[in-house]
């Protein structure tokens, strides 16, 4: 297997984007990312897409985004893992520069997801669960994160402060990351005293909907030290799934599939979870952040909670999570979520996180986690500047 | 939900038929070609038990457009006597007064009707045992 670097990133401003179409959007990102990493040309392209299907009617985007790149003939792919598609395509990027198929390959992210009304998006995203066993009886993707809330304060004690603290904590990272949805603070106040969506979660427990692209380049080390880029070397990879629906889970408070796709990405780096100085993490719910630091052995099974009230989750923290605001405040584009965390913790390890959220002890491993469904599949990443 | 699609559920469904591995036991529901425990593939017919146990809940308040009349609307995962797992909303109750580790039994309702082809669906619910 040969070394792989990052050696460019690239992100669009996330929002309501109703002036931007579909295809403007992934290009922007990608443009940005080929920009930053000085490329002359691409071997190939995997793109994270959930559902282009449902949101714009739109497939076939291997074809679509290549054209649109003004990258004839270009090898391109979609790939899809509900929520977890971007960090699939980060993945599948990877293994075709390690192998030696390709040198120069684009994993980018996109959805467009305000192209449909609130019921369509619902709709939509509704797909990443069971369709005949879940959504039939009424369960929203609120509705399944909920399910495992409730359990998680049954069997821990966890929360409602605790639940907020993981939204006031992101929100106010996202405050310093100017390509947020949602840059602004909120306090406990506000999260606690907003609208119930599926109890207990209420408005500012969850992610939004979002337009958005995220773009990152991937190649081998000896070309990175060509192109004079800091080298950002992605030393870990792990993908794991778990049963569809969560109640075909043996426990519903934890996340199996983060657990295992960690263990293999920590094998493969020769890492361990001591060894990382930050994470993203997929926070589409703020009970998802308190679930998955405990799957990723970073705090003990019931505790994520307390870690996240006490603040050692926040950027003075001993394990900083989701820097770039999370899910929460910075979007969750589905299909792109997983790419833009990859470009997060490419940021930080470059030491250039915009506006004051750059980790003060300059870290030199990072990890991504990027969850589909509720938790059917994970990828997660493990980065190092060498 | 699409004609097709239902009845293809029926039996599950309006009978609780699960399928037992006939080598380690284990019951799947909705049955399956293959145990994912053991890997054996031959399976026979069981009936879920009508009664379990409430492991977890939710009251939804912001439902999807076939279940907006009916919000807001508890789900719930039930433990069943046998150890299945089930996922369904929970009826007949005060929402807010569920609690993990209530018992509830199983009833035959009517669950959603689509708004284009107008089929009506059937399936199971939870009810508080004491109702
Ligand atoms: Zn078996």
């Amino acid at each position: 297997m040969r070394d792989v670097a990052v050696v460019g990133i690239g992100i669009n401003k996330w929002g309501e984007l109703w002036e931007k179409s579909f295809r403007d959007i992934y290009v922007e990102a990608a443009l940005a990312a080929i920009n930053d990493a000085g490329v002359d040309h691409l071997d190939s392209m995997i793109i994270g897409c959930m559902s282009g299907g449902l949101f714009v009617g739109q497939e076939h985007l291997g074809s679509l985004m290549a054209d649109y790149l003004g990258q004839k003939h270009l090898a391109a792919s979609r790939v899809e893992s509900a929520c977890a598609s971007g960090g699939l395509a980060f993945r599948h990027a990877f293994i075709e520069v390690a192998s030696g198929i390709s040198d120069i390959v684009m994993a980018a992210g996109v959805e467009k997801m305000t192209d449909v009304s609130g019921d369509g998006a619902t709709y939509a995203l509704a797909t990443a669960a069971d369709q005949e066993y879940e959504v039939f009886h009424g369960a929203t993707f609120p509705g399944l994160y909920a399910l495992m809330a409730t359990a998680h304060m049954h069997k821990y004690g966890t929360t409602r402060d605790m639940l907020s603290a993981v939204a006031v904590k992101n929100h106010f990272n996202g405050s310093m990351n100017p390509f947020a949805q949602y840059p602004f603070k909120v306090t406990k106040e506000e999260v606690n005293d907003s609208v119930m969506v599926a109890s207990p979660l209420r408005i500012l427990d969850c992610s939004p909907i979002t337009d958005g692209a995220a773009a990152v380049i991937l190649t081998t080390v000896d070309i990175a030290k060509k192109l004079g880029k800091p080298i950002i070397k992605v030393i870990g990879s792990g993908h794991a799934t778990d049963s569809i629906a969560l109640h075909q889970r043996p426990d519903i408070t934890t996340l199996k599939a983060t657990t295992v796709a960690a263990e293999k990405a920590f094998k493969m780096a020769n890492k361990k979870i001591t060894d990382i100085n930050f994470a993203e993490v997929h926070d589409c719910f703020t009970i998802a952040e308190i679930i998955v630091t405990e799957s990723l052995g970073i705090f003990p099974a019931g505790k994520g909670g307390e870690a996240a009230l006490k603040g050692e989750t926040g950027l003075e923290g001993r394990f900083p999570i989701n820097t770039s605001g999370g899910l929460k405040s910075k979007g969750h584009p589905v299909g792109a979520t997983g790419v833009a965390q990859i470009v997060e913790v490419v940021k930080q390890l470059r030491g250039t996180a915009e506006n004051g959220r750059q980790l003060k002890k300059q870290p030199k491993i990072g990890m991504a986690q990027n969850m589909g469904g509720s938790g059917g599949s994970t990828l997660v990443h493990i980065l190092e500047v060498a | 939900m699409f004609p097709a699609r239902e009845h293809r559920e029926y039996p599950h469904r309006y009978r609780l038929e699960a399928g037992k591995c006939k080598k380690c036991g284990k019951i799947f529901f909705p049955h399956r070609l293959i145990c994912s425990e053991c890997g054996h593939r031959e399976f026979e017919k069981v009936i879920l038990p009508d009664t379990g146990k409430l492991l977890t809940f939710s009251v939804i308040r912001v439902a999807p457009s076939q279940f907006v009349d009916q919000a807001p609307y508890a789900i719930g995962i039930a433990e069943l006597t046998n150890g299945v797992r089930l996922l369904a909303q929970v009826a007949d109750c005060d929402v807010d007064s569920l609690k993990v580790g209530m018992e509830v039994r199983i009833e035959f309702r009517r669950i959603q009707t689509d708004g284009h082809a107008g089929v009506l669906s059937y399936g199971y619910k939870f009810v508080p045992k004491w109702y």
